[in-house]
């Protein structure tokens, strides 16, 4: 009992050290290396990457902690940013879990997409919460630099919560099979390819 | 058993929504004494440390980011940059020469020149943290009410007036910048006139001031000319800024939006983007009493 607890314990003890882990790099370090005026985002694109690894309702909790932490270090209004990382958690992870994209570059496309979504969302919040700056010709442009950036590290960045999450992730499915044809294993389509082929033969004769 | 999985993924997605909404709400009407915003300050005073350990350790990182980034828009800016050089020695020049017929005038009539900023007390702290969305533009520092920082102390660095002290931990200070869009300054442009109005960020533009009610019929004000704080004092109430503290520089320059609007367009003079070491004036105000927030 006390082994499946604390194993059941591992996803999200990884999934806490790994958002504070980033939100202190991005505050101390990321935000302040400036790229065409703006600077990389780290943490949307670390909430994508554990929607699409560990599913939606991991990626909406990750979504939710990551944001408040971002709202409480920088003294913002406390559940903006939640309520946008929520829903790239969340929508990552169904990605994974209706379609289960096998593409090496979809990280870089839902990256983008979820950069996007953070701020244009961030951006229609404040109007709503009544800040005084309409959206501008500047704003756009921020957004669109912040997307390309991001955009380029999403990659990366996902590789790397791969290697933290991956000891306490289910087992992929598709990895499982990868490895066993690798290693001589016989796949099901291939054991029932050998038994079509042995049958054909046995009726020509 | 999928149903199951179903209701429990919709149940987790609305708590975590409804927790979120609460917080929004809870939050934007509350002040600044209240419970949140004090779990808030707990918060980071907690972080704080490690902000600035995690800040001095990945400081060789961010230098090298900012070398790449700062190499690119340095070769864009030197055509401008060498026409400015020629154009500010010619300004040095005058300008000395009104120095020194300044000060034999001044002695002359008997005034004080000792206050300087270090008459104001500076404590300089090093930026720890900074705001990435275009929204907020507010940094933290690692300096806090132990070296005596109080809320509305006036903040400079890089040449010129970055923002003031909005918030105060014992080990840190939030600082809000002038381009936030909280803020307002009365600032003075040096012209013939020393026009004087009040500095907003523009709308739309974070890196960008506008000065407003300057008068419609100012005529001396051009592209390039110095943009200071007053330092008013008026009965009680004094400004928050001692005067001659560089803000930024008239850009853009436009008779028509100065005759019907009377407003022209600033840059800061810091670079607000990288600024990354800045004073702290722990007493605006040389002598006498200092304004306060409330």
């Amino acid at each position: 009992m006390s082994i499946s607890l604390s194993e059941s314990w591992r996803l999200p003890v990884r999934l806490a050290i790994l958002a504070l882990l980033v939100v202190i790099i991005q505050e101390a370090a990321l935000s302040q290396i400036t790229i065409f005026g703006t600077s990389a985002d780290l943490t949307p694109l670390v909430v994508m990457s554990v929607g699409l690894l560990a599913g939606s309702i991991s990626g909406a909790i990750m979504g939710f902690g990551t944001g408040l932490l971002v709202d409480t270090v920088l003294f913002q209004t406390l559940g903006v940013t939640s309520l946008l990382y929520i829903a790239i958690g969340y929508w990552s992870g169904r990605l994974l879990e209706l379609r289960d994209p096998s593409h090496g570059l979809v990280p870089m496309g839902v990256g983008a997409a979820t950069t996007a979504f953070a701020g244009l969302g961030m951006a229609l919040i404040q109007f709503l919460l009544g800040v005084d700056a309409p959206v501008s010709w500047l704003l756009l442009q921020q957004i669109l630099v912040t997307v390309l950036v991001n955009t380029l590290i999403a990659l990366p960045v996902y590789s790397f919560v791969r290697w933290v999450l991956r000891p306490v992730l289910p087992e992929d499915p598709r990895r499982r099979r990868r490895r066993a044809y690798t290693t001589g294993g016989l796949s099901p389509l291939e054991a029932t390819a050998a038994r079509a082929r042995s049958r054909g033969r046995a009726l020509t004769r | 058993m999928h149903s199951k999985q179903v209701r429990r993924r919709r149940l987790v997605l609305a708590v975590l929504v409804v927790i979120s909404l609460i917080l929004l709400t809870d939050y934007f009407g509350e002040s600044p004494s209240s419970p949140l915003h004090t779990i808030q300050r707990g918060i980071v005073e907690v972080f704080s440390p490690i902000q600035q350990g995690a800040s001095t350790v990945l400081s060789p990182v961010r230098d090298i980011g900012n070398w790449f980034s700062d190499t690119f828009k340095a070769r864009s800016q030197v055509k401008q940059l060498k026409a400015d050089n020629q154009k500010l020695v010619a300004e040095l020049a005058r300008a000395r020469s009104a120095l020194a017929e300044n000060v034999q005038l001044s002695r002359l009539v008997g005034l004080d020149h000792s206050d300087s900023i270090s008459s104001y007390h500076p404590v300089a702290a090093n930026v720890i943290s900074r705001d990435p969305i275009v929204w907020y533009l507010q940094i933290e520092v690692d300096r806090g009410s132990d070296d005596g920082i109080r809320v509305g102390d006036p903040v400079i660095g890089d040449g010129g007036l970055v923002g003031n002290v909005s918030t105060v931990g014992a080990t840190y200070s939030e600082v809000t910048l002038i381009t936030n869009h909280t803020m307002s300054e009365a600032a003075q442009v040096v012209d013939q006139k020393n026009d004087s109005g009040v500095l907003v960020p523009a709308v739309g533009d974070p890196n960008q001031l506008v000065m407003q009610y300057l008068p419609t019929n100012a005529q001396g004000i051009r592209t390039g000319n110095l943009v200071l704080t007053v330092g008013f004092k008026s009965g009680s109430l004094q400004d928050l800024y001692p005067p001659g503290i560089p803000i930024g520089t008239v850009t853009n320059f436009n008779q028509a939006a100065l005759a019907n609007n009377g407003t022209v367009h600033v840059s800061p003079v810091a670079d607000l983007a990288h600024i990354s070491v800045v004073q702290i004036l722990t007493r605006p105000r040389a002598r006498g009493v200092r304004a306060q927030l409330p």
